[in-house]
């Protein structure tokens, strides 16, 4: 096999679910965050609620619709870019890939357009429903891929027949030894990402004394959320990596930087900082705390784990990459804490909403929660390697025999074109926040969104505050 | 062995692909025709006609590829590797298109034409490397030790060429007659305009490939022409012309939902033409579907949820029509 187009297939499947995964972490946490702002507008009719389903609504739409395309390339690249693992491992990723279509795409597909587009066609019970289907939809749909995932890297329930594998115990293949705690980070971090960008779609306004009680509300769900969820996260990530620890210790190993067990009463220190070196087998510039590694991991003071140097060289993944993604994630975890508690503390102090110094904070951290996916999921699949089904398959007998030149070719228009059309889309999605929640939008529908009129479209962005009677956000725009 | 899951599996694969080209065909068609139409509100109201189902039509294609995984593994790895190029420029369109939907309604005015542009240069590629797809798939795929033995051009050819401009015919005119159900007043005159010489257009390329096809696949010939044979399938090419026939008288008394209801019988016509000439292989030439099974776990697994839940799927995909069926105007747009 061709080494550069291994490498270049890696570098595709890679860039192509970096790009896809952010989508879908916003549109479940949005998904779900626009069921409850209809619930509570049906319970309450109180239209701030309203409203706000109307804002981020639109904000919706546009990022299913990235969700929805680039989700559409991943299905196909099992097979163009990993033949052998399709053809091996088919009769178990193929079924769990069905399944999602089944009960999950479908699902958001068919309710997407009431929900969208029906809010005056249908009754509010049945509008209602489908924001349901969509967000549940969602929810299902993470569940099984992650399933499919899971069980890439803790295999469970097949057996190997004839080189291929063929599933014995379906619910142990799908409840896979690592799948409840990849589900249950997985779902967090989309509710946490969503709940940040929301907190600092608020903040902006604020900062912008664009203050009403549309903003407010924004800021003060996207709190609690976070101080619900921010800490859980953390303590789902130690379980998740305790369990890692159990069936790929190769990559706790690597996270760690931990090359080898010293005396046993010394136990396993934490480093914080430092460099892993793969071919010297050391840390340089390490910043070690005693003991620390082994409370982690052992919960014990003296408890000891593998290193890296028991496992053969060419079975350990980049600990260089995954150290520092790993400690990109947590930190970013860690100053999310930060978050909550403040926003908590001012909130009790009554002044969530007079700190700005708060608001720039939320501000800063509106994008931490994508960038800690991207770090977890590099974690997670550089950690893998070489494996691409962990102990069974390696990547390197996975991938497809093409040439470099096509997977070359192929993998440069993905980049120039999901770059233009996804930094289009990203654009457009921050000018819709930039326009911010209409007031009453309902009695006076503003246009060129979905489930409203169209008619003499003006655009958007070109000339947001010409019209009083329904702006009533004042725009500064920067 | 009761029951043969293979056969069920490409049913429901057949039934699958089926409606994706029914379904996104049209929408695709909607892209296509952009060429023809140029006023704002008209390109409004044909993009609205299909806002609202676009993203469901698409799913019958995952569907598509995940049933394939899932039911013939090695049908799925063979094939999507032997036209990596083409159906990842297809993918590559079908994003275009699928951004534009939204993005068209979000931009500036001074550049809405190029989301405009995206939606028909997406829809046409799309179309056209399906086609190309198609054409090269009936051609046969050179397949050693389970894996795909050829070159990254082999899927080009003056064959497959022609399959994909026949292809962009086949949903143009399926998109022409759904806005002839869906819309009134100028913009359907249009359509009832256009939908003549496409028709005709559709016929031409059936017939050509009619020819062409046996000529060059001296098995697919033997499958139609010989003698028992010839008897059940001659159907096809009679009903293809009746079809035809309907299809341009209907055209003349101001049409609702004839025009395209006949279209889609042309379509599904030319799909079992299709199906005929390379039943019961998965990946022409030689391979079929028993020798491409997957285990039957997992064809026995995936089947209950696909019986069990595709029905549901239709019901409430049927339902999201309902509630937006009737004429689309400009003042009920979706957007
Ligand atoms: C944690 C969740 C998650 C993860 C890890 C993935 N996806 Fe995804 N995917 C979704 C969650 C999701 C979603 C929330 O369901 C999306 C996002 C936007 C949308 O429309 O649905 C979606 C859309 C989406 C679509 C379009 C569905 C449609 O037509 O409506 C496809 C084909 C895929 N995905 C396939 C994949 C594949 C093959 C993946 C693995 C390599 C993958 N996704 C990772
Ligand atoms: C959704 C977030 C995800 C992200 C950001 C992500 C990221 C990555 C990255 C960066 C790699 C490359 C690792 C390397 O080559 O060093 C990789 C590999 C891989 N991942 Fe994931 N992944 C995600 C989810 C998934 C899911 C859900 C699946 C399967 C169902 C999956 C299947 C694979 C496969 C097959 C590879 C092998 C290719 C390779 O090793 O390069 N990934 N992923
Ligand atoms: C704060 C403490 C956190 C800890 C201790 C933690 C722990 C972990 C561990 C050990 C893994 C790797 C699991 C494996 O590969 O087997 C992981 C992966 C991951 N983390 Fe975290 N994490 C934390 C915070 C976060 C935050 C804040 C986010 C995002 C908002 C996040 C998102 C992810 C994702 C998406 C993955 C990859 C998918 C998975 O394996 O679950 N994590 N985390």
């Amino acid at each position: 096999m061709d080494v550069d187009a291994l490498l270049l297939a890696r570098i595709q499947f890679g860039f192509t679910i970096s790009f896809h995964i952010l989508f879908p972490a916003i549109t479940i946490g949005l998904a779900s965050y626009l069921a409850v702002l209809e619930a509570c507008w049906l319970k309450t009719q109180n239209t701030v609620y309203r409203d706000l389903y109307q804002f981020w609504i639109r904000i919706f739409a546009v990022n299913f619709g990235m969700g929805v395309v680039s989700g559409l390339v991943m299905a196909y690249q099992f097979g163009t870019n990993w033949s052998y693992f399709s053809d091996f491992a088919g009769g178990v990723t193929g079924p769990l890939l069905a399944y999602e279509v089944l009960t999950a795409f479908f699902l958001e597909a068919g309710f997407l357009g009431v929900m969208l587009f029906g809010w005056s066609r249908v009754g509010p019970g049945l509008h209602f429903l489908s924001t349901i289907m969509v967000a549940l939809g969602t929810l299902i749909s993470a569940t099984w891929i992650l399933a499919s995932n899971s069980w890439m890297h803790t295999p469970a329930g097949y057996e190997i027949i004839n080189g291929r594998v063929v599933p014995v115990d379906w619910l142990a293949v799908i409840f896979n030894p690592s799948f409840p705690y990849r589900l249950a980070h997985m779902g967090v971090a989309a509710f946490l990402a969503t709940a940040l960008m929301v907190g600092a779609s608020a903040s902006w306004h604020l900062l912008r004394n664009n203050d009403n009680q549309a903003i407010r509300k924004m800021l003060s769900m996207a709190m609690w959320m976070i101080l619900v969820v921010a800490p859980l996260q953390a303590v789902i990530g130690d379980f998740h990596g305790l369990n890692t620890l159990k069936h790929q210790p190769a990559k706790i190993a690597a996270i760690e930087g931990h090359w080898e067990n010293g005396p046993s009463e010394e136990g396993v220190p934490l480093t914080l900082f430092g460099w892993p070196d793969m071919e010297q087998e050391k840390n340089h510039f390490a910043v070690e705390v005693p003991h620390l590694g082994s409370l982690i991991l052992t919960h014990s003071w003296t408890g000891q784990f593998a290193g890296l140097k028991e496992f053969a060289k060419n079975d350990r993944p980049n600990a260089l990459v995954v150290f520092w993604t790993f400690r990109i994630m947590v930190g970013l975890g860690i100053l999310m804490i930060a978050l909550a508690l403040w926003a908590f503390a001012a909130r009790m102090r009554g002044r969530l909403y007079q700190s700005r110094a708060l608001w720039r904070y939320s501000l800063y951290m509106g994008s931490s929660g994508l960038v800690a996916i991207l770090a977890g999921w590099f974690t997670t699949e550089i950690g893998r390697q070489p494996w691409i089904v962990y102990n069974v398959m390696r990547t390197a007998d996975a991938v497809t025999p093409h040439g470099a030149l096509e997977v070359g070719i192929t993998l440069a228009l993905f980049v120039v074109v999901y770059f233009v059309l996804f930094g289009a889309g990203t654009l457009y999605i921050l000018a819709l926040i930039r326009k911010g929640p209409v007031l009453n939008a309902m009695e006076a529908p503003p246009e060129g969104g979905p489930g409203e009129h169209n008619t003499p479209s003006r655009p958007m962005s070109a000339a947001p505050d010409a019209d009083e009677s329904r702006a009533q956000v004042s725009m500064n725009r920067g | 062995m009761g029951i043969d899951l293979a056969l069920i599996w490409a049913i429901i694969i057949l039934f699958g692909i089926l409606m994706y080209v029914v379904m996104d065909g049209f929408d695709l068609g909607i892209g296509i025709l952009y060429l023809f139409v140029t006023g704002k509100e008209d390109r409004d109201v044909m993009m609205n006609t299909v806002a609202p189902v676009w993203d469901g039509n698409e799913t019958w294609l995952v569907l598509g590829g995940a049933g394939l995984l899932a039911a013939f593994p090695l049908a799925y790895s063979v094939i999507l590797s032997a036209f990596m190029l083409p159906l990842i420029f297809m993918l590559l369109g079908l994003i275009f298109r699928g951004v534009a939907f939204e993005f068209r309604f979000k931009a500036p005015a001074h550049r809405r034409h190029l989301w405009d542009k995206a939606f028909i240069c997406g829809s046409i590629a799309a179309t056209f490397f399906q086609g190309v797809t198609l054409g090269a798939y009936i051609h046969g795929i050179n397949v050693v030790n389970r894996s795909y033995a050829g070159g990254a051009l082999d899927w080009l050819s003056s064959f497959s060429i022609f399959t994909g401009l026949g292809l962009i015919v086949a949903y143009a005119l399926l998109g022409c007659t759904w806005l002839i159900l869906k819309t009134q007043g100028p913009l359907q005159d249009r359509m009832l305009q256009l939908a003549r010489p496409l028709t005709l257009a559709l016929l031409a390329v059936i017939v050509a490939l009619s020819i062409w096809t046996p000529l060059t696949h001296s098995d697919i010939a033997q499958r139609w022409f010989s003698l028992p044979n010839l008897f059940w399938f001659a159907p096809v090419p009679l009903l293809v012309l009746l079809a035809v026939y309907f299809l341009l008288r209907s055209l003349n008394n101001r049409p609702h939902a004839a025009p395209f209801l006949l279209t889609l019988a042309l379509v599904f016509l030319g799909y079992s033409g299709l199906g005929i000439s390379v039943w019961p292989n998965i990946i022409p030439p030689d391979i079929s579907i028993w020798d491409a099974s997957g285990p039957l776990q997992s064809q026995g697994f995936t089947l209950v949820g696909a019986l069990l839940i595709v029905p549901l799927i239709l019901m409430y995909t049927a339902w999201s029509y309902y509630v937006f069926r009737g004429k689309v105007t400009a003042q009920d747009g979706y957007h």
